[in-house]
């Protein structure tokens, strides 16, 4: 079976809802009927006919063949098989996926991988704000799970994460891993001001000493860590990274101590 | 019996017979090779036979810093026991007491079996709270704080049902300083099988044991047909040119392992010859009817 392939045809008119588009969305219409789905989100009510060219049929291996920032919740809730854009995604995208990889060749938007439970999410270019975070409203953000930022991500990274991996390479912006329940975010590249502010458990692995920390964060010194070793070395052998990140024997800081204080802040020395 | 000979050794046409048993495996590691091995050592201490120890465990091999979890020097360490309550029982205690406690030391899984035993998942309590859960790549580890830093221990590690406990060969010498060396030489060449343990002192076992005994409540006793200083008084197994043997006992993961383990201890021995080492090699078995597992010497020669 050949990939489900959607054409961008031209940049859409308004912003769209490509949730419906996932494998278990699309399982039970006919293939013919894809083109009359209607992802428009304002009055002109695009039908997927009018934005892509539609080819194949493989529903657990579908393509975005052209992006736009106009594009969102690309694969929401995917719960398996791999969907790929190529180009920029929208916001929220891989929302609430639970398995399989979504693959963005580009920039995503803001709450990229929201919510996540589970699966694979790599975005090559930048991602906006609130990375894996939470929507208004909503207790906890990223809740297992992969997802890999190449490029730099925006503010409040993995804020409120209760579980899973985020990496950030080159750079974060501000309160990255604000709030976090637990889980681990990596930033290599730099991060923003403040990172872990009011978290209560979790890790966060930066490349460097942050540039600010909260005064409610304190230093625990840098005995040799085991867990340094195996998540350096998980993180080359995922091809996350090429090299450690943290060494042997990295800096820590535990906090954030305005609230639980059980979590910590580790760079190397 | 027609016994054969194999570079002037005699070997008994005889069997070893084996039982199953429940075993598991750990991987330690330690900031360096000494220390990996103290920890394993340590945890493997009084552990010969589960007849008065609750498990036998030894280190099945020694691992380079390229082939564990975290990269340091490590040792894999099995653990056989008759059930699986008092294989968790012995697990839990011996990593908890010489693991743990071991200076830099970090404990994971060994084994991938058909259930699994709890490892970090109880011994995390000694963090009093302060202890973190972290899930890398699918496996789950707990972080403990200690005092030079952190004992990192996997969750929990895999059970196997499909163990073999009882391997195991006599090599008999003309001297005690020969059978010694042969056995030597035997538990050399047994360490480099992978999956295999030989549990006794250095591998080694001197007072091999017939079931049962005389006075009450005895298990075992002494081999009376294979201890030199009775071969006058009882009905002796040994002939006039034997006066030491030794025997080397194997657990291993799987049948094919003990068997491996019995034809590279054997034929270390054979080529060490009967004018260095053991002149005859027997084996010890309670005439097939209690062991599910049987190995017949003659097909164990290289």
């Amino acid at each position: 079976m050949k990939a489900l392939t959607f054409t961008l045809v031209a940049e859409p008119p308004e912003r769209l809802d490509l949730s419906l588009l996932t494998a278990e969305r699309l399982a039970g219409i006919e293939r013919r009927d894809f083109e009359k789905i209607r992802i428009g989100m304002s009055k002109h009510g695009s039908k997927v006919g009018d934005i892509f060219r539609v080819a194949g049929n493989n529903l657990l291996d579908v393509v975005f063949e052209g992006g736009s920032a106009r594009l969102d919740r690309v694969a929401e809730g995917m719960r398996g098989g791999s969907v790929r854009v190529v180009g920029d995604a929208g916001a929220q995208a891989g929302r609430a996926m639970r398995g399989g990889t979504l693959t963005i060749e580009g920039n995503a938007g803001p709450h990229a991988g929201s919510g996540m439970r589970g699966g694979r999410l790599e975005i090559t270019g930048n991602a906006g704000d609130h990375l894996g975070g939470p929507l208004a409203g909503e207790l906890a953000g990223m809740n297992g799970g992969v997802l890999i930022v190449r490029g730099k991500a925006g503010a409040f990274a993995a804020d409120r994460m209760r579980r899973g991996l985020i990496a950030v390479l080159k750079g974060s912006g501000d309160h990255p891993g604000s709030r976090m329940i637990a889980g681990t975010l990596v930033v290599a590249g730099g991060a923003g001001e403040m990172p872990g502010y009011l978290m209560r458990r979790g890790s966060i692995l930066l490349d460097r000493a942050p540039k600010s920390l909260s005064p409610s964060f304190v230093e625990c010194g840098a005995p040799e860590s085991v867990f340094a070793a195996l998540i350096d070395r998980h993180l080359i052998a995922e091809g996350i990274l090429k090299r450690p990140l943290l060494g042997n024997a990295p800096q820590r800081y535990g906090g954030d101590n305005a609230v639980l204080g059980m979590g910590e802040v580790l760079f190397p020395r | 019996m027609p016994n054969v000979s194999v570079n002037g050794i005699v070997i008994d046409d005889t069997f070893a017979e084996a039982f199953g048993m429940r075993a598991t495996a750990i991987i330690i590691t330690a900031p360096n090779r000494k220390w990996a091995r103290q920890a394993a050592v340590t945890m493997t201490g009084f552990a010969t036979s589960v007849i008065g120890c609750g498990c036998e465990a030894a280190i099945d091999v020694e691992l380079p810093p390229s082939a564990t979890p975290d990269g340091r020097p490590g040792c894999r360490v099995m653990i056989f026991a008759m059930g699986t309550d008092e294989l968790q029982k012995q697990l839990l205690n011996r990593v908890g007491q010489c693991v743990l406690t071991s200076p830099g030391s970090a404990c994971f899984a060994g084994l991938e079996g058909s259930a699994a035993l709890k490892l970090g998942s109880a011994l995390r309590y000694f963090g009093d709270g302060w202890q973190i859960s972290k899930k890398i790549g699918g496996r789950h580890f707990w972080r403990v704080p200690v005092m030079d830093g952190e004992f990192l221990c996997e969750a929990t590690t895999g059970l196997t049902k499909a163990a073999v406990g009882g391997g195991n060969f006599f090599v008999m010498a003309e001297t005690s300083a020969r059978a010694l060396l042969a056995a030597e030489v035997a538990v050399a060449a047994i360490g480099l099988v992978p999956g295999a343990i030989v549990p006794f002192p250095g591998g080694i076992a001197r007072s091999g044991s017939k079931i049962g005994g005389k006075y009450k409540g005895m298990i075992a006793s002494a081999n009376e047909a294979y201890a030199p200083t009775l071969r006058g008084v009882v009905r002796s197994e040994l002939g006039a040119d034997i006066n030491a043997v030794l025997e080397i006992v194997i657990d291993g993961e799987t049948n094919d392992a003990v068997a491996a383990a019995m034809r590279a201890g054997i034929k270390a021995v054979i080529e060490l010859g009967p004018k260095r080492g053991a002149v005859r090699i027997s084996a010890g078995n309670y005439g097939g009817k209690l062991g599910k597992f049987i190995y017949s010497l003659k097909d164990m020669l290289p």
